[in-house]
């Protein structure tokens, strides 16, 4: 198991230089250079000296070098001076974004706590709901629940959820008043009157985003159970005189939640992207809506960064639910 | 002797059978049913529903009126009708839809026959699909529309230049499911005997690929290629609900829900036609999907 997961983390390595490679030079292909946000009326002299320190001067693959070395060695090392208080990375060059001119970094962690707020809770909750109701649809196949769960569950993946979230606003936060419309991100939590205003600002987007990834874990859930249920080990655990309960809810349950739970591992990232829209529709600012920002913008250096994040995320939760695998079930063996 | 082999019972022809299956599918046959009127209505729409000529200042005046028979659906923050815009954009985003689907299902299927088939192809081509899958594709296509839907814009005008980035971005993202499927068949198929024997007499692999190989893939694609309609169509309107598909005045119905937001307050309607379309087109696709898929297996065809 060792072996393997160092095996994968060692060849996770090109895969990540080669994904960086892409993502710098379709990122900077860009028609529209930095250049041309500076307005005509500096004189061409000026003009070089800005772009000078802003480092686009250079060739393409020196600038790619430069990128790597301080996502790689000095944005970390900034990450360990600020925890214990020590002076490595003092100096050196960090990724700078051209919007606010000040280090992606320090933005992307201001702005991540909103992110893994809503996004976490999204996600739990899609999760909550999806084990429970892919559990019940599997016992009793084929009955009503089954089948309107089926329905719903064909629903919650078809509808985008751009188009759902646009809904529960028109509904709940036009129409009903229940909600408000925006997330308000400089809401911070004191008591319990502002505890209240958090969660109900969350609920919206918190729904979107559930609802969606509920929809797609219970039809995972569902059909691992259904699996699980024919076995004979149930057979064995009910011919033993186990209770129902005892032999759905310990026997098969824990059998059929291996695939659910590397698909839930698989899941994390993509709600990453996923998020990008709820975040945008919602107001959040987190670190999707600080993309597109970036884009729209034509900030560089932080679409790269950011998109490359993304891209290790990718990677690393694939590793993750590999590894889960062969530790969640004794049968599979990758050595 | 003519007359004995008619009275033979007609053997079901496969093509029959997989209808029969089909047919058994509830949802598969609602989503047909949807999926075909909603692309009879895009395509005939346009000559039975022509909206009335009108100058702009007329126009205006008739701005944001509410269904009517003169306008079913009502006009929009410019007077312009809401129905014709609906079956416009619907052209559009059902064209969308089928050709990056297209583009998306040829190059999933040439990789992966090429992978599963050569042996020394495999590695390589199955590492760059796992590299695909690794990309953060929204935040990738993203900067793809945002970097060159300018300079295309400028080669082959905005219109054209829009549909064909678009489609090119959604399709060369969405091949790796395609390619991974493809190749799991290939390599179970080219070790079959009547691969072998085709090898014997000596076909060329061309010829093996074209004529053995590829009619047996048949059916795995088919159904990858209809949940990649269904992909590929939410993908543009994500991209035209961020701000960066479409131009307005060619739009798609992601591009309406887009607009309609701004007055999403006071004519809801206008985001929920759209959204609406968006999402029966996408479930009765996946539903047909779903149908495809039973109907495809012969393990569960002969039941």
């Amino acid at each position: 198991m060792l072996t393997f997961t160092l095996r994968r983390l060692l060849l996770a390595i090109p895969t990540l230089l080669l994904i960086s490679l892409v993502i710098f030079f379709l990122v900077d292909l860009a028609p529209g250079s930095p250049a041309s946000e500076i307005p005509l009326t500096v004189p061409a002299e000026v003009r070089m000296k800005i772009l000078e320190a802003m480092g686009v001067n250079e060739p393409v693959y020196v600038r790619y070098g430069l990128w790597l070395k301080q996502f790689f060695y000095v944005e970390p090392l900034t990450g360990i001076d600020a925890i214990f208080g020590s002076n490595y990375a003092e100096g050196m060059q960090r990724i700078i974004s051209y919007q606010t001119r000040s280090p992606v970094f320090d933005i992307i962690v201001q702005r991540l706590p909103q992110t893994l707020i809503v996004i976490g809770t999204a996600y739990l909750v899609g999760i909550l709901i999806a084990v429970p109701i892919g559990i019940y649809s599997a016992y009793r196949q084929y009955s009503i629940f089954d089948q309107l769960g089926t329905l719903l569950a064909m629903i919650g993946f078809s509808v985008p959820t751009f188009f759902s979230g646009t809904l529960l606003i028109i509904l709940f936060a036009v129409g009903l008043g229940w909600f408000p419309t925006k997330y308000d991100t400089t809401l911070t939590v004191t008591d319990w009157d502002t505890f209240w205003q958090q969660v109900r600002q969350m609920t919206l987007p918190v729904m979107t985003l559930g609802l969606a990834n509920a929809a797609s874990i219970s039809r995972y859930m569902r059909s691992s159970m259904l699996e699980n249920m024919g076995q004979d080990y149930v057979r064995t655990a009910r011919a033993k005189g186990m209770s129902e309960r005892t032999v759905v809810l310990k026997h098969v349950l824990r059998n059929s939640m291996i695939p659910v739970v590397t698909v839930i591992a698989l899941g994390i990232p993509s709600i990453f992207g996923g998020a990008i829209i709820t975040e945008n529709m919602f107001g959040v600012s987190g670190i999707g809506s600080a993309l597109i920002g970036a884009i729209h913008a034509n900030d560089l250096p932080m679409v790269q960064t950011l998109a490359f994040i993304f891209a290790i995320l990718i990677v690393l939760f694939n590793l993750i639910a590999d590894v889960l695998y062969g530790l969640l079930d004794p049968r599979i063996r990758y050595d | 002797m003519t007359d004995a082999t008619t009275a033979i019972e007609k053997p079901a022809s496969q093509m029959r059978a997989i209808w029969q299956q089909f047919r058994t599918h509830k949802g598969a046959l609602f989503g047909l049913i949807v999926l075909g009127t909603l692309i009879l209505a895009v395509v005939l729409g346009p000559f039975l529903w022509v909206p009335e000529k009108m100058s702009v200042a007329k126009a205006i005046m008739l701005k944001n009126q509410g269904p009517s028979w003169r306008f079913p659906l009502g006009t929009d923050q410019l007077g312009r009708d809401m129905l014709a815009r609906m079956l416009d954009a619907g052209k559009v985003s059902l064209a969308v839809g089928f050709v990056a689907m297209m583009i998306a299902i040829f190059v999933g299927t040439t990789i992966g026959i090429l992978a599963g088939y050569f042996k020394r192809l495999d590695g390589p081509l199955m590492r760059l699909t796992d590299m695909f899958l690794a990309l953060p594709l929204i935040p990738l296509l993203l900067v793809m529309v945002m970097l060159f839907r300018d300079r295309i814009a400028g080669l082959v005008g905005p219109e054209m230049g829009a549909f064909l980035l678009i489609v090119f971005a959604i399709g060369v993202t969405s091949w790796m499911q395609a390619a991974r499927i493809v190749r799991g068949e290939v390599l179970a198929l080219k070790e079959r005997e009547y691969v072998l024997a085709a090898r014997s007499i000596g076909a060329i692999p061309r010829r093996i690929i074209l004529r053995h190989i590829l009619p047996n893939v048949v059916s795995p694609v088919m159904v990858a290629a209809t949940l990649g309609v269904a992909e590929a169509i939410i993908t543009e309107s994500v991209l035209s609900f961020l701000g960066l598909g479409f131009p307005p005045d060619f739009p798609t119905w992601g591009r309406l829900l887009y607009d309609g937001l701004s007055y999403m307050q006071i004519y809801p309607e206008r985001v929920i036609w759209p959204g609406v379309a968006i999402s029966l087109t996408v479930l009765s696709v996946n539903y047909i999907g779903d149908g495809l898929r039973d109907a495809l297996d012969p393990r569960i065809r002969g039941r």
